[in-house]
């Protein structure tokens, strides 16, 4: 139990001496994860959107493999990516295997599917009626759909949250693409294992409670957007 | 920590520039030991100041590191396992293999010692009285230099501890395998430096120490650049020449004896390999 209390001691005591190897990390992570989330904001929110609106063949097909990537061990992920990322894999030229970005492509591709599959759900669940009275009213196609985004304001910022909420926790991508390598592509999660297998519980420990103050500072702010104007 | 920042953003930003040039990246494939008992911490910046190359560190298992390097993944490797080293170089995947330094491995377990082992003169007998005793043994499980050792250790006690109950594998690092061990009050073969780092929390003591088999072996290990054009083989080299240089070998001798009381490596640069622990 003490060597809980003294993590958390060990995490404040990091923070407020602004240690520079832990900022660096925890900025790192904060980076990664970040870009990695408007990346699948841009994707996801597109295409749920799409086929929340539209009907065409294989449509439920479609929206099955949404939801079940919504699922996607983040491992797999990984080790997909490392594969394709390889110097002598398909994509080995790019030489980004083991850099951030790698970890911001491993982290967008779990991420999207969470998105796409919240956008879904949530457009879906606009009255059907509304579509129509907004085109009657003249909006254009485009105004229409930007009109239909912010009406599901509320849950497609729950989509925000749970696919940040998936990539800044997500270890066992970030450690196969990116490596852990110290002062590059170490994050909180990635620290947080390897700090453990060096037998620093204490340390560990800091850099979960870092990890989760991160998230709940984000969400915070998040969670306040969400609610300021609850809609009806 | 802002300027890193901003470069980390640019990288994340522009894959067109995510590579710097492109001889500067060495990616140095190897074991959990070296990195958990923080060697590495020491050493990688030093030869980073000096040469100007940007070190990958991808700490794994021996055996997975010795992977990394047959598929051209790597470009140098730091490994400790004897036979499978012997036969990469063998088979062509590595043009040079030098011995860095040495420690070597011990039977952990429990103060009680259920199955008495304790002073054991060598690793086999220790592991026959455990397998009778039906006390648990954890084990690697993962491929690593450890496991191939305890493999053959098993091997020379004629015992066969697969699919045996007393028989456990985590597939995880030294450092997460001693932990696991240290919780369930089981045995399990350490190499001596990830076991004294790591002591403080783990309440096992050393039982069996000393036998020649428990000698423990790193090697560097430059991977072939015939094989795989993209290798970066003057990196390779220069990291190979630092690990066994004057300089390096006195700091590996240093390593740990202020925080540990007893050096953590044995610096062997140039030393043949039979005369070891004799």
């Amino acid at each position: 139990m003490e060597i809980i209390v003294e993590g958390i001691r060990q995490a404040f005591y990091l923070l407020f001496t602004l240690d520079p190897e832990v900022l660096g990390i925890t900025l790192l992570s904060l980076e990664v994860s970040g870009t990695a989330t408007l990346i699948s904001l841009l994707i996801g929110i597109s295409v749920g959107t799409a086929v929340a609106l539209t009907r065409f063949p294989g449509r439920q097909l479609v929206v099955s493999m949404i939801n079940t990537g919504m699922g996607l061990p983040p491992v797999v992920v990984g080790l997909f990516v490392t594969i394709f990322l390889w110097r002598n894999g398909p994509l080995g030229d790019l030489e980004i295997l083991y850099t951030p970005t790698a970890i911001v492509i491993a982290q967008a591709i779990i991420a999207t599917p969470i998105v796409t599959g919240i956008t879904l759900a949530a457009m879906q669940h606009l009255p059907k009626n509304l579509r129509l009275q907004i085109l009657a009213l003249g909006a254009t196609r485009l105004q229409m759909i930007w009109i239909l985004v912010k009406e599901a304001k509320l849950p497609l910022l729950a989509a925000v949250m749970a696919g940040f909420g998936s990539v800044i926790s997500e270890v066992g991508a970030s450690i196969m693409v990116g490596g852990n390598i110290k002062g590059y592509t170490r994050v909180l999660t990635t620290a947080t294992v390897m700090e453990t297998g060096k037998g620093n519980f204490d340390i560990a420990i800091a850099l979960g409670v870092i990890l989760f103050i991160l998230c709940f500072m984000i969400n915070a702010v998040l969670t306040q957007i969400q609610q300021k104007e609850r809609p009806r | 920590m802002g300027m890193i920042g901003a470069l980390v953003l640019a990288v994340c930003v522009s894959p067109a520039i995510a590579a710097p040039p492109k001889q500067k990246n060495l990616i140095l494939a190897t074991t959990t030991s070296t990195q958990d008992t923080g060697l590495l911490d020491v050493l990688i910046p030093l030869f980073e100041k000096r040469t100007g190359y940007f070190v990958k560190t991808i700490a794994v298992g021996s055996g997975q590191a010795m992977a990394m390097g047959q598929k051209g993944e790597a470009d140098v490797l730091l490994v400790h396992s004897q036979e499978a080293e012997k036969k990469f170089i063998a088979e062509g995947y590595g043009i040079s293999r030098r011995l860095v330094m040495h420690n070597d491995y011990i039977i952990v377990g429990p103060p009680g010692d259920p199955a008495g082992i304790r002073g054991t003169k060598t690793a086999a007998g220790a592991f026959k009285k455990i397998a009778a005793a039906n006390a648990i043994f954890m084990s690697r499980g993962d491929n690593s230099g450890t496991h191939a050792k305890e493999r053959a250790i098993w091997k020379n006690a004629g015992i066969n501890p697969e699919g045996q109950k007393w028989y456990q594998q985590t597939g995880l690092g030294m450092g997460h395998t001693l932990a696991v061990s240290a919780e369930k009050k089981t045995y399990t073969l350490t190499d001596r430096g990830t076991y004294l780092a790591l002591k403080k929390n783990l309440g096992l003591d050393i039982l069996v120490e000393g036998d020649a088999i428990l000698l423990n072996i790193y090697h560097v290990i430059e991977v072939n650049p015939a094989r795989w054009p993209k290798v970066n083989a003057a990196g390779a080299k220069a990291f190979s020449d630092f690990m066994v240089s004057r300089q390096v070998q006195g700091i590996i001798k240093k390593f740990g004896v202020d925080k540990y009381g007893s050096p953590l490596f044995f610096p062997d640069a140039g030393k043949k390999e039979e005369k070891l622990g004799k």
